[in-house]
């Protein structure tokens, strides 16, 4: 009998033993869930939460406890709240989403008096990975497309002149200016920068393209936020003959976003966009993600470069905990396991940069063609590899600091 | 007129001012249920220490949904662009610091509130000869012509993108703000206290009860000689004044802040609040203000896709049977209950 009693209790001991070693982590997830950028939030949900179903067991013994919070309005308030009370209610170790950036710099400080890691998948604005060493970012800087862009066009494209016209907000500024900064160091002349009012509204763009159209540069490049307004664009480049005129239309990959494509029609084909990621991106990765996507969420649903930066921001995650052990306590641990990592994703290589602890990934010029089958589709015409963040190498305005 | 009738008009008079003065003074006396929010509050630090952050947030819209009363709910003034005072004293704390460097809470809120005040009433001096319509899109157009100076000097403003790491020097210079939000949120409390205070007192003053009667009868104001126009600036001000000290506490306890503190949406989300509470009842704005946030944090976190729909359907439910809002229908309650226990 007492031997019995002795060996339960062992056996009890061993199993509360073993229960400690596989850790629970918890993750909080702030994303715009609701209201007009719902979209954007569940872009990278989906991806968030189909690599946690495919990969939960390769962390095993350990296990992820997903909380979900809703980011709001980019006002960065109520992220704040919300993602304050996740770190001080909830006890979770990590935070990760974040698609506007005023969500990620209000919580600069926050994070750095807390000491939890914030692993940043889509808030684009280049000088936040500044803010606090708690900060990495797996999505992409608005310099990451632009600044390459500026040699590739007056090399490449054979833009000897470019008008740009932009969006008058944070991205469409950084857009504008990392292009600028890029070309004119190539050799290029800026002929014109139109802003084109606020990101809430889709204007009617003729009267910006027109006063294009009459200055005769060799290309435009417009930035406008992904969605609704690249409709516009298209609409307004093909009424107005621009191509026909003789100006080509460049920008970076938000001017043609896949869920939108093949609306656009015959004026969209010849659009050359600099981006990391379209889903006919051509590499094994990309090809079983895409898979995988349309196996889970239906063959009408598809990923664009937010979900990629998704997907690639849980695997950073899970290589951490593995690496770690499920010990993800220490923020400043976390941080220094994330620098340097690296992987295949569907985006092709990419790396965290351990000097800025943002993203560096190769940059691809793509083309809008005619596929034999009569839909539209974006062929690979260059790649420029292994891209950093230009605006902190070269300490340009905020990024300096 | 012999002595005895002029005896009689001024006896006439003063029996009329007593009774007037009687009246508000009744008016003015202190009632225990208006203990019970303070309380509240009070209670809510210790039995919810967590929530603090939150709960500064809340108190803050309550400050801001306050200030709206004052012009809507007494003046009978409808205006959405009320977010543009807040978005004033919101950049005057932020400028102050990130610009000029000066961190002391306290008189930066003070600036906040006189920057706020001179913007109140330099627009309301302008737009309050309008009415209906066309005030409602001119208080509107300030709002915007205000976010839109801030982006087009983003230089200056931050921009959409803000300024951020706005420290705050301790209050007091001895409380340290904290991540938990418990100095932050009886700070905001101490100030909501007093500015309560104030604006009490002005509600249940004469200048109170003219405005009150600009809301009921502008036509019978101006026919008794009410100075109208000055009275609308003068409340207007006030308002916008004590807005301004609300997206101050906003910018102090957020540290940060971007140019959508300006938006649309702010103006809008704080008239449903007070609509929510109930308009020209003071607490309107503490019923309001509470309720709309709280459920929408417990609906937001039950359900972070479909939270709107809650939110919602409480506002389709408040129209419908709560016009006057929560605190009309406490109101009716409790006068059918005194009338059932009545003879």
């Amino acid at each position: 009998m007492h031997l019995l009693r002795w060996l339960g209790m062992a056996a009890v001991a061993l199993a509360m033993g073993g229960y400690a070693h596989a850790a629970t982590v918890k993750i909080g997830v702030v994303l715009p869930y609701s209201g007009a950028n719902a979209d954007l939030g569940h872009q990278i949900d989906k991806a968030f939460d189909l690599y946690v179903k495919l990969h939960a067991n390769d962390i095993a013994p350990h296990k992820v406890e997903i909380i979900k919070r809703d980011e709001g309005p980019p006002t960065g308030a109520q992220a704040k709240t919300v993602t304050t009370e996740l770190i001080t209610n909830d006890k979770v170790q990590v935070v990760t989403g974040f698609v506007f950036s005023p969500s990620a710099i209000a919580l600069a400080p926050v994070i750095t008096q807390a000491k939890v890691p914030m692993i940043i998948a889509n808030a684009g604005t280049a000088w936040i990975t500044n803010l606090s060493p708690y900060i990495v970012r797996l999505s992409f800087s608005m310099w990451h497309p632009a600044y390459p862009m500026g040699a590739y066009a007056y090399d490449k494209i054979g833009c000897k002149t470019v008008a740009m016209a932009y969006t008058d907000f944070p991205p469409g500024k950084d857009s504008t200016e990392a292009f600028r900064t890029g070309y004119e160091k190539a050799g290029g002349k800026i002929v014109d920068s139109i802003p084109m009012g606020s990101p809430v509204q889709v204007p009617d763009f003729t009267p910006f393209f027109q006063k294009i159209k009459d200055e005769h540069p060799d290309c435009m490049y417009v930035f406008i936020p992904s969605g609704a307004h690249a409709a516009g664009v298209m609409k307004a480049y093909g009424e107005l003959g621009m191509r026909k005129a003789g100006i080509k239309l460049i920008g970076p990959m938000d001017l043609i976003p896949d869920n939108k494509l093949q609306d656009m029609g015959e004026a969209a084909i010849g659009t050359i966009v600099m981006g990391h990621y379209a889903r006919d991106l051509d590499n094994p990765q990309n090809k079983a993600f895409v898979a995988e996507w349309h196996k889970a969420y239906g063959p009408d649903s598809y990923p664009d470069f937010m979900s990629a930066a998704g997907w690639d921001t849980m695997h950073a995650i899970f290589d951490t905990i593995k690496k770690l052990n499920g010990d993800l306590s220490d923020g400043a641990k976390v941080v220094d396991a994330l620098k340097g990592w690296s992987t295949n994703g569907p985006r092709g290589h990419v790396m965290i940069d351990p000097a800025t602890r943002d993203i560096v990934q190769d940059e691809h010029a793509m083309e809008v063609y005619r596929q034999p089958d009569g839909k539209l589709g974006e062929r690979v015409l260059g790649t420029v590899k292994a891209v950093k963040d230009e605006c902190k190498v070269l300490k340009v305005g905020r990024c300096a600091s | 007129m012999d002595a005895s009738e002029t005896q009689a008009v001024l006896s006439a008079r003063s029996a009329a001012r007593a009774r007037a003065a009687d009246y508000l003074a009744r008016r003015h006396r202190f009632r225990w249920p208006e203990c019970l929010p303070w309380l509240l509050a009070i209670a809510a630090f210790f039995l919810l220490p967590d929530r603090m952050t939150f709960g500064a947030q809340v108190l803050i819209m309550v400050m801001f949904a306050l200030s709206l009363d004052l012009i809507l709910g007494y003046a009978g003034i409808v205006t959405l662009g009320h977010a543009a005072f807040f978005g004033v004293g919101a950049y005057t704390v932020g400028l102050l610091i990130a610009r000029l460097g000066y961190t002391e809470p306290i008189s930066s809120l003070c600036a906040a509130a006189m920057v706020a005040a001179l913007i109140g009433f330099g627009t309301g001096w302008f737009l309050l000869r309008y009415r209906g319509l066309t005030l409602l899109m001119l208080t509107l157009a300030t709002a915007i012509m205000l976010q839109e100076t801030g982006n087009l000097r983003s230089d200056i403003s931050g921009g959409y993108d803000g300024l951020p790491g706005l420290t705050i020097a301790p209050l007091f210079g001895i409380f340290q703000y904290d991540l938990y939000g418990h100095v932050n949120y009886l700070y905001v409390l101490g100030v909501l206290g007093l500015i309560f205070f104030f604006v009490r007192r002005i509600v249940y003053s004469p200048f109170g009860q003219a405005l009150t009667g600009i809301r009921e009868n502008v036509r019978r104001m101006h026919a008794i000689g009410s100075p109208v126009h000055r009275r609308l600036v003068t409340v207007y001000t006030i308002a916008a004044a004590i807005a301004g000290v609300a997206g101050a506490l906003f910018t102090q306890t957020n540290a940060y802040v971007t140019l959508a503190v300006f938006d649309f949406d702010v103006s809008a989300k704080v008239m449903v609040m007070l609509i929510l509470g109930g308009t020209g009842r003071l607490y309107g704005a503490f019923a309001g203000a509470v309720v709309y946030m709280v459920l929408e944090d417990y609906f937001s976190k039950m359900s972070p896709t479909f939270w709107q729909f809650g939110i919602g359907l409480l506002l389709v439910l408040t129209v419908l049977f709560a016009p006057r809002g929560i605190l009309g229908l406490i109101e009716g309650a409790s006068g059918r209950a005194a009338r059932r226990a009545g003879p």
